[in-house]
């Protein structure tokens, strides 16, 4: 570990911790309707696009309606992806020539990118035409980002208001934040990704002699406004296949820190935003902080593991003080990827800069665990805030007993449907990531995928699937993906995101009908220390406790192996 | 048997021994899954217990070894689930033995039903025929008589009795029912000591006030309170993630090419589930239900309960509550030229005779502030003149000398809105009204001498019990008839929040409706037949046991003692009741990371040694570890029942100091805690070589 590193992470958090209020702000006003810069300029845009969907743009949606928009909306994306990749090669753009994606990777291709996941069971430049990336992935980049933006707004919606019936209009909310948040944000960062070396172009790869005299291909595209989306939308989904460790995805170090700023930026400011429309910002502070601590300990904890050499290495002569350079790229260095790492897996984003299965064992249990949690610590765009309030929910419902009245949080009562749609998210998620691995572990096609034996290769089955349930989409790498794991993958998607989306929504339908209680000095404060550690404890407590036996038998063990001196 | 007894009594034996030996067969009894799937829990925890119990069978039938380890955790398992049931007969047994007493209470009395004469009235004199009481219909009319049981609930139509009601309040001081006004309901198995009634049955047999107490008392008729639902909903959700948890480490084990039993993974998700608050969930609500009864207040359902400790509002009537009933004489006030001691003297010679507390309170003052003794009427040759609705002035009559005190415009309409010191005594008389005090003139022989500040007296301490309040986050509304300056003063002085003067029935139905409007929970208590409307209206309707049959209706809470306070004591159960719910939750959830510590290195190490260095307890072997865990989740139940039934102890203070400390006592105890406890009983075990 060295000063400078932990610098990067200090400067990284300051970032976050500034960037928080103003996008925040920004976020309240696009959402609510307000005036602002970028509604002057394409309110006409707006309108004229209601217009021609037939959207009563003015009339709010229930909670069901809200819900029934979010899914079909998903649907329909999802058979124009599989759409797509299924007949590229008849279709323009494909300069190198690329045949038609195979029936389950396209599967599970387009649900990986309509659920925000972005697993990737294929490499991008031998996989994809430019079509596809642009017009299927990069698009559902944008929109599945969108939805999870929409999905956090209703919630929010539901418990700021009162009495009320509706949490919004779905569409209203879709066309907003895509054209006020999302594409002027990428279009900025994409600008500052060409400016550091990321290629845009629509031109196919480029044949090259090296200085040996071998010739190579270099695949180009347009890569830089595909990488903009991919961070800010907590998509993760790389235009090539080593992701944000390709020199032309992520070219600098410059590159590389405002690529896991743009991964935090909105997770973070949604919790702004939730303070704001519940009318007291403290309370999104909490909630920031909560992650916050999460996020604090697990950067920690994988730069201190990661600075570690590995003793197999080390006995080999390689000088110890490097830490563990494996799978690492030596631009950004051991602090930098231990940074992307912890970020890429507390979000939903899944893009890597290093390889997670060549970190140490300890190293990789966090981005693991990060995602075991369910990817609430800042978490996807949107995903992140209303997972992280089912875990407030919880807390709220624990330990708001304790102060002698039932249970309420920001003064609406939590009543047992609440707790019900509650208990229903939290409990897919371990169902997903534990049950799908029970079955592939055991099982001739779940194990034909793995690529290492012993424990490392259970972590790489277990890390798979909590990836696909939390909709994270980063590997584990050293997976061959085939059709049964395609397939379950898939499955895990889906569960991820609409048992939790359909819950939530739910909840926020019967907050929103709730009457608040004014807050007394009997009432459980929600904004300050011991709130924010109640929550984190709760989400460690019920939301890790399940994994342990899981843990103990990955990344503990093989820990504990590594240390006599065995490696998997 | 008094109240105050009846609550020593049962502080002192919360498991008493009478009731252990029921309670013991009642846990066997509970096993039966019919009984048991109430509590979701407890039942899947019986299921995989019945599933272990057949495998040892089944080992032991094909002769498999370790039998001993199986058959101690077995024993373990089945003790868990009689320990739970244990929780909850104990905590119905209590309530049962109190119905036993109320039954006996509920003998085959005979009504005298009467019959209406030509005109349909029905009169004491009229004709009866002698009637069973389970036959007696709503509508009947019966006599009862001294000597009499009341054969069921109804309403007196005619006729003042003094009547025994320790058979429903514990309070062995009679009580007057009479016809009319607020003292008209009578309850069924309570009897008439002397004179006569006419009564109008008003409840069926079955369903009387008696037959619900019992029902009540005997939780028979419990319901799941929400708040109780939906924390069953949380714990029914945690038990099915841990389902997943452990059925998915077989096929774990597989991979790692190790082997685990049916037997271990039982241990470790019945240590893993919630089963402490699971065990004593239900007794923890019965035993709120008792301490209210023991409270001698009557909750009709669980919810209002519930509904207790979250209220937001209290509203208390002023005179009985806030102040003493009566007014009290507290400062001589007369006019220039005469001094207090001759005002005094005047006043108490006026109210010598004078039997009203305020008369009596004019003759304490005077003896207290100028040494004036009382004296003998006889002795001065005194004729007392007493307080008549027409003059409105009491005094006496000593010789020709004429005193007289009495309402401030009486006495100047006495003596002539001329006389001398009239406006002195007017001006007085404003500026105690201004005080919230009620001024009384006194004249000696048509001279005014001054005005008698009669106050209100506020209780002693209710300042300091309304900053409590005030600390729990509850706002007080004191409701009074007075007019609004009185109100005012008095609410100054007592440190009520606020308060509605010249309080009508529709004003106070009104202010709770505003109130609720604000999303805020309101308690009230009444007793009146105006009061029904509120008190049904109320989140907490408190009714006093004296009061109406309409006004006992609509409450959700009857209060046997009829004493008005006792809603502040009633918010303070509510509350305790559900900090004793999420502590133990609190409590509960903890434990499982000691348990993981102990089972999981157990679990794997034959397969895989490194995790020994999970061990960290350094439990002696695997067989002592998993047995130390069930065991010690087993005992964790015994242990909490008496915290379950006493309930958490509730301080007065802000929520958030509360929720600190009860964070770290349940919350990081409960981390704590099981390390410790899973330690000691696995050197135990080791010791004694079960394991």
């Amino acid at each position: 570990m060295s000063l400078s590193g932990w610098i990067t992470i200090a400067a990284f958090f300051l970032c976050v911790v500034a960037m928080t209020r103003p996008l925040g702000g920004y976020l309240q006003r696009v959402l609510e309707g307000q005036p602002h810069f970028l509604g002057r300029i394409f309110g006409p845009l707006e309108r004229g696009l209601y217009r021609v969907a037939g959207i009563r743009w003015e009339e709010e949606q229930s909670w069901v309606q809200y819900a029934t928009g979010v899914v079909l909306f998903s649907a329909v994306s999802f058979v124009v992806v599989y759409a797509l990749l299924r007949f590229q090669v008849l279709l323009p753009l494909n300069p190198a020539g690329l045949g038609p994606v195979a029936p389950d990777l396209a599967y599970n291709t387009s649900i990986s990118f309509v659920t925000n996941t972005n697993w990737q069971s294929y490499g991008g430049e031998t996989t994809m035409s430019h079509l596809s990336q642009m017009l299927a992935l990069a698009v559902q980049n944008f929109v599945s980002a969108a939805v999870g933006i929409a999905v956090a707004a209703a919630v929010i919606r539901g418990f700021a208001r009162r009495g009320a019936g509706t949490i919004g209009n779905v569409w209203t909310d879709l066309v907003r934040v895509t054209l006020y948040v999302l594409l002027p944000i990428s279009v900025v960062v994409a600008l500052f990704f060409v400016w550091q070396g990321v290629p845009q172009t629509l031109h196919g790869s480029v044949e090259v002699t090296t200085l040996e005299g071998a010739r190579q291909t270099i695949a180009l595209g347009p890569v830089a406004t595909q990488e903009a989306i991919k961070m800010l939308g907590t998509n993760g989904g790389g235009f090539f296949n080593t992701n944000s460790a390709h020199p032309f995805e992520n070219p600098t170090a410059l590159s590389n820190f405002v690529q896991v700023l743009c991964i935090f930026a909105l997770g973070t400011a949604l919790t702004n935003l939730f303070g704001r429309m519940v009318g007291r910002e403290r309370e999104g502070w909490a909630i920031f902080s909560a992650m916050a601590l999460l996020f604090l300990i697990g950067v920690g904890v994988t730069y201190w593991a990661e600075a570690h050499a590995n003793p197999a290495i080390a006995a080999l002569g390689v000088d110890p003080a490097l830490g563990n350079m494996e799978g690492k790229e030596t631009r950004f260095g051991i602090a930098a990827s231990a940074l992307f790492a912890t970020v890429t897996t507390d979000a939903s984003c899944g893009a890597v800069n290093a390889m997670h299965e060549s970190f140490l064992p300890l190293g990789g249990l966090v981005p693991l665990v990060n995602m075991m949690l369910g990817e609430v610590i800042i978490g996807g765009v949107g995903a992140g805030l209303y997972g992280v309030l089912l875990f407030a929910i919880i807390a709220v419902f624990m330990a708001g007993l304790m102060v002698g009245r039932t249970p309420e949080y920001l003064g609406k009562k939590i009543e047992a449907r609440e707790v019900k749609m509650t208990m229903l998210a939290v409990l897919c998620l371990p169902l997903v990531m534990l049950g799908f691995t029970a079955i592939a572990v055991v099982t001739g096609p779940g194990l034909s995928a793995l690529s290492a034996t012993g424990p490392h290769g259970f972590t790489e089955a277990l890390y798979a699937y909590s990836s696909a349930a939390a909709n994270n989409g980063s590997a584990f790498g050293g997976l061959t993906a085939n059709p049964f794991w395609n397939l379950a993958l898939g499955i895990g998607m889906v569960v991820g995101r609409f048992f939790i989306i359909i819950p939530v929504l739910a909840i926020a339908g019967a907050m929103a009908a709730k009457k608040v209680a004014p807050a007394t000095s009997g009432t459980f404060p929600t904004d300050n220390g011991l709130f924010i550690a109640l929550v984190s404890g709760v989400i460690v407590i019920v939301g890790g406790l399940t994994f342990l036996p899981a843990l103990a038998l990955g990344p503990i063990v093989e820990h504990l192996t590594m240390l006599r001196g065995t490696l998997f | 048997m008094t109240r105050q007894s009846s609550r020593s009594s049962t502080t002192g034996g919360l498991l008493r021994a009478d009731l252990l030996l029921p309670a013991i067969a009642e846990s066997f009894r509970k096993l039966d899954p019919r009984i048991m799937w109430r509590n979701p829990v407890m039942f899947v925890v019986e299921i995989v217990t019945i599933l272990t119990t057949v495998l040892l069978v089944h080992d032991l039938a094909t002769g498999h070894a370790h039998a001993g380890f199986a058959i101690q955790i077995n024993l373990w398992l089945w003790f868990t689930l009689l320990f739970a049931n244990f929780a909850e007969a104990v905590a119905e047994g209590r309530g049962k033995a109190q119905a036993d007493s109320l039954r006996r209470t509920r003998t085959e009395t005979l009504g005298k039903r009467l019959l209406a004469d030509d005109a349909g009235c029905y009169t004491r004199t009229g004709l009866y025929q002698p009637i069973p009481a389970p036959e007696l219909a709503v509508g009947d009319v019966v006599l009862v008589e001294a000597g009499d049981h009341i054969p069921s609930d109804g309403e007196v139509i005619d006729g003042i009795a003094s009547v025994d009601e320790s058979a429903i309040t514990g309070e062995s001081a009679p009580v007057i029912r009479e016809s009319g006004g607020d003292r008209s309901a009578v309850t069924g198995g309570t009897r008439v000591l002397s004179d006569w009634i006419v009564v109008r049955i008003t409840a069926a047999q079955g369903s009387t006030f008696l037959d619900r107490m019992i029902a009540l008392v005997e939780g028979a008729q419990r319901q799941k309170t929400p708040n109780e639902i939906a924390l069953t909903i949380l714990l029914a959700g945690m038990t099915l993630i841990f389902i997943f948890a452990v059925a998915t480490i077989p096929s774990f084990v597989q991979y790692a090419g190790g082997h685990i039993g049916v037997l271990i993974l039982v241990a470790l998700f019945v240590t893993l589930i919630p089963t402490t608050i699971g065990a004593l969930l239900s007794a923890i609500g019965i035993a709120g239900m008792d301490r209210l009864i023991r409270f001698n207040v009557l909750a009709m359902s669980g919810r209002a309960v519930e509904a207790a400790g979250d209220v937001d509002t209290l509203l208390l009537d002023k005179t009985g509550t806030i102040t003493i009933g009566d007014r009290q004489a507290a400062r001589f006030a007369p006019v220039p030229g005469v001094s207090e001691q001759q005002l005094a003297d005047a006043a108490q010679l006026a109210s010598l005779a004078d039997e009203t507390p305020e008369g009596r309170s004019i003759v304490v003052l005077a003896k207290e502030q100028f040494a004036i003794r009382g004296r003998e009427m006889h002795a001065l040759g005194a004729v007392f003149v007493p307080f008549t609705a027409q003059t409105r002035m009491s005094g006496v009559d000593i010789g020709s000398r004429r005193i007289r005190k009495g309402a401030v415009d009486s006495v100047l309409a006495a003596v002539g809105a001329e006389a001398a010191g009239a406006a002195e005594v007017r001006a007085i008389a404003d500026d105690i009204a201004r005080q919230g005090g009620t001024p009384l003139a006194v004249a000696d022989d048509g001279r005014l001498l001054g005005v008698v500040h009669l106050k209100d007296v506020v209780k002693g301490g209710i300042r300091e019990r309304f900053a409590e309040l005030r600390r729990m986050g509850i706002r007080t509304v004191m409701i009074t008839g007075d007019n609004p300056l009185t109100a005012a003063a008095i609410a100054a002085e007592s440190g009520v929040d606020d308060f509605l003067a010249q309080a009508t029935p529709e004003a106070k139905l009104d202010l709770i409706r505003r109130e609720q409007a604000q999303g805020k929970l309101v308690a009230m208590c009444g007793d009146g037949t105006n009061d029904a409307p509120a008190l049904a209206q109320a989140d907490v309707g408190v009714a006093m046991n004296t009061g109406t049959v309409a006004a006992r209706e609509a409450g959700n809470m009857v209060d046997l003692d009829s004493d008005p306070t006792k809603l502040i004591e009633i918010v303070g159960i509510g509350k305790q009741l559900l900090m004793t719910r999420g502590a133990l939750t609190t409590f509960s959830i903890a434990n499982d990371v000691a348990k993981y510590f102990a089972i999981i290195p157990a679990m794997f190490v034959g397969f895989y040694p490194q995790l020994g260095t999970l061990n960290v307890m350094h439990l002696a072997t695997p067989e002592s570890a998993v047995l130390s865990a069930v065991i010690f989740n087993a005992l964790i139940i015994i242990v909490l029942i008496p915290l379950a039934l006493k309930g958490v102890r509730y301080r007065p203070v802000g929520a958030a100091v509360l929720l600190r400390r009860n964070l770290l006592i349940y919350g990081v105890g409960g981390l704590l805690v099981p390390f410790a406890g899973i330690k000691l009983i696995d050197m135990l075990v080791t010791s004694i070589g079960l394991a």
